[in-house]
């Protein structure tokens, strides 16, 4: 364990540079934030992630957020275990039926003021479980959304862009 | 609209060669293959669902590694509990019947499964299905007895995970039983295949779980050609067997420094997921999609990677050569993180044998079986490899099956690279109608063990039905049945050991 703990020192860091900021993210955030709850959270936000029914793509991509080589919580991302502790819920997939108690009564649990982020093709339509009638086509009908972060499965680097654009909105 | 099976296997073409034929049995035939699958000497269940008007299960003989699909007609919709003599089949019978309102009769629990009562209607994959009603609050198994204390967690995690319940009776540390309670994330998956033409269906199964997107089109890409008869290009099966291996790596890369990071041992969690991501961003040149989400398709793979691509796919081999060995010596000279793995969760072979245990949950308990090699498909039908086993069933033996198997896909990616061969990556014309009704079955051996995909292609060229079994079915209850006598505080380690799939289980 030492010579890789010695390996890790010497050795450069993984991490890679922020990506640059998503225009269009910022100017649809800008317009939901208000001053007086930028002032509030500064520029740290706590993150929960709600899985609403997706296929768990998102959720592989979401967790490769943590790893060293995107390493969010050096822009004062983190992710919490409660959503009373949070500031922003991260919501996947199309929003099945049998989870759409749980996720109002994540976003109730959630204190104020907070923000709803979509993350990827389910949980802003359905994606290609439109239509059954097990899911609710998007967790927009449910739940108010902020920000919404295309792909199938969103790559880190996208995830990362509209997450940053959201720090920055609210700083 | 619904088609019984016997006017489907009326019109139906011969199957060609293949181990995989359906026979429709009677009910003495049902209750003989009940007893031989509770006998448990030869013949393990490998998928039970239904259809209207009709029941199928999928046994293995595990002798001579022969498939069959046995089919019992109930225009009463009921049939014999196969559930009552063979434990593993009880969750389907369960899912039969709030899909299909076929019920088993004499079933040993008769509690809803997936349906919660949320659906605007019941029964959806019914040829007429009910309307909703109110279920009663769904009752839990009784554990009882002076300090014993509930903990329920779930369907939101603390983690980035997928949902679902889990109701835990602990007696202070000590767990003296756990129930799961899945079918949070089913999405009506079955019912979005009928009538869907062939890509589209294609695309749903592809997101069946999506750590195993590869395994899932593969076995549904090969059920699809089966039924159509259509011969694959050899480049493509090998292409095919490349992005298999690949995800394999990648989840168990993933999955090995998860199950670390459970004991706390970060160290392990960031060295391995700096590797798997150096794995995903090699598949993502290569194939141009990092989980190579729609890459296998019915007739073939949708891209044939660039020489760059597969200079990636051997860089990124490189990359574990050079560090993986080093992660192996961390853990195996880890006393504190061994003191965690070794003896925690052991599952019996008995067990995993009853249950068919598929994967590195099987394998880490002694059950010698993987489809690449007992239902051989290509390319693995031209390649050696080998298949490690433990018998110890413990976290630490899952941890090193899935450390061995890191190590063999490595050698089998490396091994296709060196052959593989030129060509085309298509078959032309895969969904030509041609006013056949067919039907195709297929096993594949994903990261988590081996999937069941099973398709019946209608006159007009789409999917009529279609089911796909993920291995999470018999892997989540001997969860249960491992965490019995372990501390709350082990839960976590032995869970992410299995690492079943909620998606795949809920469809």
């Amino acid at each position: 364990m030492r010579r890789l703990l010695f390996q890790s020192v010497i050795n450069r860091p993984v991490t890679e540079a922020a990506p640059a900021l998503d225009g269009a993210a910022l100017a649809e955030l800008a317009a939901r934030i208000d001053s007086a709850a930028r002032r509030r959270l500064g520029r740290s936000l706590a993150i929960r992630a709600v899985d609403a029914g997706s296929c768990n793509g998102c959720e592989l991509e979401i967790h490769a957020l943590n790893n060293a080589i995107y390493d969010l919580e050096r822009f004062g991302l983190r992710f919490v275990a409660s959503p009373r502790h949070a500031d922003v819920l991260l919501v996947t997939g199309p929003l099945a039926r049998n989870m759409r108690e749980a996720l109002e009564r994540t976003y109730v649990a959630t204190p104020a003021p907070k923000w709803v982020v979509a993350v990827g093709d389910c949980a802003i339509g359905g994606g290609v479980f439109a239509g059954s009638y097990a899911v609710c086509d998007g967790i927009g009908g449910v739940v108010p959304v902020d920000l919404k972060i295309n792909g199938c499965p969103p790559t880190p680097e996208q995830l990362l862009r509209g997450l940053l654009a959201l720090l920055e909105a609210n700083a | 609209m619904a088609e019984g099976p016997i006017d489907a296997l009326a019109r139906q073409r011969p199957l060609g060669a293949g181990p995989l034929v359906r026979t429709i049995v009677d009910v003495a035939g049902w209750e003989a293959l009940a007893a031989e699958l509770a006998n448990g000497d030869a013949w393990s269940l490998l998928a039970h669902w239904a259809e209207p008007g009709a029941v199928h299960a999928a046994v293995l003989d595990a002798r001579d590694g022969a498939v069959a699909v046995a089919t019992l007609i109930c225009p009463a919709n009921r049939f014999p509990s196969l559930g009552r003599r063979h434990a593993p089949a009880i969750r389907l019978e369960r899912a039969i019947r709030d899909l299909h309102g076929i019920v088993a009769d004499r079933a040993p629990d008769l509690r809803p499964w997936l349906d919660h009562g949320r659906w605007p209607l019941r029964h959806p994959l019914a040829p007429l299905p009910d309307a909703p009603v109110a279920p009663p609050p769904y009752s839990f198994l009784v554990a009882e007895g002076e300090g014993l204390h509930k903990i329920p967690v779930g369907p939101v995690h603390a983690g980035i995970i997928e949902p679902g319940h889990f109701r835990f009776s602990a007696n202070g540390e000590t767990v003296v039983r756990l129930e799961e309670r899945l079918g949070y994330v089913h999405k009506g998956i079955e019912s979005l295949w009928q009538h869907a033409p062939i890509d589209r269906a294609t695309r749903i199964a592809a997101r069946i779980s999506g750590d195993s997107t590869v395994a899932t089109s593969f076995a549904f890409a090969r059920a699809v050609e089966a039924a159509l008869g259509v011969a694959v290009p050899p480049r493509a099966t090998w292409l095919r067997g490349l992005m298999a291996e690949l995800e394999r790596i990648a989840n168990h890369l993933g999955d090995i420094g998860a199950i670390c990071n459970d004991a706390a041992f970060t160290l392990m969690h960031a060295h391995c997921g700096v590797l798997r991501e150096r794995v995903l961003r090699a598949c993502a040149v290569a194939f141009g999609h990092r989980l190579m989400m729609d890459r296998i398709v019915p007739g073939g793979v949708a891209l044939d990677p660039s020489d760059d691509g597969l200079a990636a796919i051997r860089s990124a081999l490189g990359e574990i050569d050079g560090r993986f060995p080093q992660l192996i010596e961390l853990y195996d000279d880890t006393p504190s993180l061994q003191d965690r793995t070794v003896g925690t969760g052991a599952l019996s072979t008995a067990l995993a044998r009853q249950f068919a245990a598929g994967g590195y949950v099987g394998r880490a308990s002694g059950r010698d079986f993987d489809a690449r090699r007992a239902v051989p498909y290509a390319p693995y039908d031209a390649l050696v490899f080998d298949v490690p086993v433990r018998t110890q069933g413990d976290v630490d033996a899952r941890v090193w099956v899935r450390i061995l198997e890191v190590r063999e896909s490595v050698r089998l990616v490396r091994a296709i690279l060196d052959r593989l061969p030129d060509g085309p990556v298509q078959h032309d014309g895969v969904a030509r109608p041609d006013g056949v009704v067919s039907e195709g079955a297929a096993m594949v051996e994903g990261f988590r063990g081996d999937y069941f995909a099973w398709v019946r292609v209608d006159e007009q060229g789409r999917i009529a039905r279609a089911h796909v079994r993920d291995p999470s079915w018999f892997q989540w209850p001997l969860l249960e049945a491992v965490v019995e006598g372990n501390i709350v505080a082990d839960f976590p380690l032995c869970n992410k050991s299995f690492n079943c799939s909620y998606s795949g289980h809920d469809l």
